[in-house]
């Protein structure tokens, strides 16, 4: 339809864009081998002891504080989430359009609005601030992904198939197993993956939730804003663009039909 | 802390002359990135929606959502690096015989980075809507005898158009509310809205440092019922 010259003009910006989102992730990959500890460029000779450096206890530390609340989050979400979906989707109640109003609201505001918000509610009630804190913060953005993965899933899928499975006589538990199950599994996969996916990379929220406790974002940003330890910074990069493409591609694969989705869903829960 | 009802910390906010900069900065970059953005994401989502084969859309789509996982504060790091006096882009500007470009730690580096990471809220809602507009309207409007500008003025642009505003919510609102990028690559009149809520919050200001976050809000509630005039959020 469009004239040659407009489609080599497309193929072309179109391969520009790409190259300008991934150069930079290539640089940061080959800093990670870079020999000195000074991060100019052209790097001047190349090894692999920063990978060694890298695993002090104090990145340890970090990495699993953030596992564990990134687990206990998504945990969290899974069962909050998936139950709010539930209700919003199959029943009328007093409030309802409020309930899913609300559940998704988080996507428009800035994260510093739900970061001071947090934080003076905890201070308010004198909470003190501790991994609990950090789990509630990411919590309330995990619940939202989770929320919008499973409301569009039941959404697609047909009451119909319930009713058909208890004409047939089969019980709650065996509605559930055989026919509700298969339905959303890959969307709780996919959302509880999109949740810790988030949680782990949190950055704003956590800066207002965490006490004196370092999230493995928490030290990044402490060692980039000292400007120490920055080999370490690179060799992290590193892992974490080659650990975050096996989600990827993984989520990619389950959710194939509404990628589109998964990317929005990233987008509001960002946000969140 | 003594709780007394008043407006004071929304009369000193509008008095502070600083304060007003500060919200025009953020609120104009936030805006500049969004169309930035925008003009990079358009053409590559035509692309994905209506030039790719099967196997290049795949491979631009993960391309796309790749970048989107890996972690925010590493990609503006990464570009920490690239910007620095000592970088790749004043060395490759040299090598092809440029000035030193020496733009970071400034607004533009700022604007760079935000643009940068998030490209991809963008693309994906853009691609969304580009694919959704049957190829019969625009062979109709060829049909018809408009060429290929007034076809996508006319017939493209206002269809794809909810996708861009919903695409605009997320780089509008996350540019809004951030402070980190501003805080490691920005300079010393980089401040955004959240630095100045950050430190008011670290120094125990927390009602002053509230009213100066009800200012994003605001912005993003009007934002937000313009987009659903423009039927943006069907789009998301």
């Amino acid at each position: 339809m469009e004239s040659r010259a407009t489609r080599i003009a497309l193929t072309v910006w179109s391969g520009l864009v790409v190259l300008f989102l991934w150069i930079p992730l290539a640089l940061i990959m080959l800093y990670a081998f870079n020999q000195s500890n000074v991060e100019s460029w052209p790097i001047t000779g190349f090894t692999t002891h920063w990978f060694h450096a890298a695993w002090s206890s104090e990145v340890r530390g970090a990495l699993w504080l953030s596992v564990r609340v990134g687990l206990i989050a998504t945990g969290i979400a899974l069962v909050l989430g998936s139950m709010a979906a539930f209700g919003v989707a199959r029943f009328r109640f007093f409030g309802r359009e409020a309930v899913s109003f609300l559940l998704v609201l988080p996507i428009a505001l800035p994260g510093i609005v739900t970061g001071i918000a947090l934080n003076s509610a905890f201070v308010t009630g004198k909470v003190a601030l501790s991994t609990w804190t950090i789990v509630i913060g990411h919590a309330t953005f995990c619940v939202v992904v989770v929320y919008n993965n499973v409301l569009a899933r039941l959404r697609r899928s047909s009451p119909s198939l319930i009713e058909a499975s208890q004409d047939l006589g089969a019980d709650g538990w065996q509605t559930f197993r055989f026919v509700i199950w298969p339905v959303l599994s890959t969307a709780l996969v996919a959302g509880g993956l999109l949740a810790f996916a988030l949680s782990f990379d949190e950055v704003i929220v956590t800066t207002f939730t965490a006490g004196a406790q370092n999230t493995l974002p928490l030290l990044i940003l402490g060692y980039i804003r000292l400007g120490q330890q920055l080999p370490v910074v690179n060799v992290i990069a590193f892992a974490m663009i080659v650990l975050t493409s096996i989600p990827v591609l993984l989520a990619q694969r389950l959710v194939r039909d509404t990628g589109v989705r998964v990317g929005t869903a990233t987008a509001q829960a960002q946000q969140a | 802390m003594k709780h007394v009802w008043n407006v004071d910390n929304y009369r000193q906010l509008w008095q502070g002359g600083a304060y007003h900069s500060i919200a025009f900065r953020t609120i104009g970059i936030a805006a500049a990135v969004t169309a930035a953005d925008a003009i990079l994401a358009f053409p590559l989502g035509y692309f994905m929606a209506r030039i790719a084969g099967g196997r290049s859309r795949a491979f631009v789509f993960v391309a796309v959502l790749l970048p989107l996982w890996s972690s925010y504060l590493i990609r503006v790091y990464i570009w920490r690096l690239i910007l620095d006096h000592n970088g790749v882009l004043n060395w490759s500007l040299r090598k092809v015989g440029l000035p030193a470009a020496n733009i970071g730690y400034t607004n533009w580096a700022v604007w760079l980075i935000f643009t940068y990471i998030w490209l991809p809220f963008m693309i994906l809602p853009v691609y969304g809507a580009l694919e959704r507009v049957p190829d019969s309207f625009l062979e109709a409007s060829r049909d018809l005898g408009a060429g290929g500008w007034i076809t996508f003025r006319r017939v493209l642009l206002p269809l794809a158009l909810p996708g861009v505003i919903a695409g605009s919510i997320f780089t509008f609102s996350l540019t809004l509310g951030d402070y980190i990028t501003p805080l490691l690559a920005g300079g010393a009149s980089s401040q955004f809205i959240g630095n100045v809520v950050y430190d008011n919050i670290n120094n125990q200001l927390t009602p002053f440092a509230a009213a100066f976050a009800a200012v994003p809000l605001a912005v993003m509630g009007v934002y937000l019922l313009i987009a659903r005039r423009l039927g943006a959020f069907e789009a998301l």
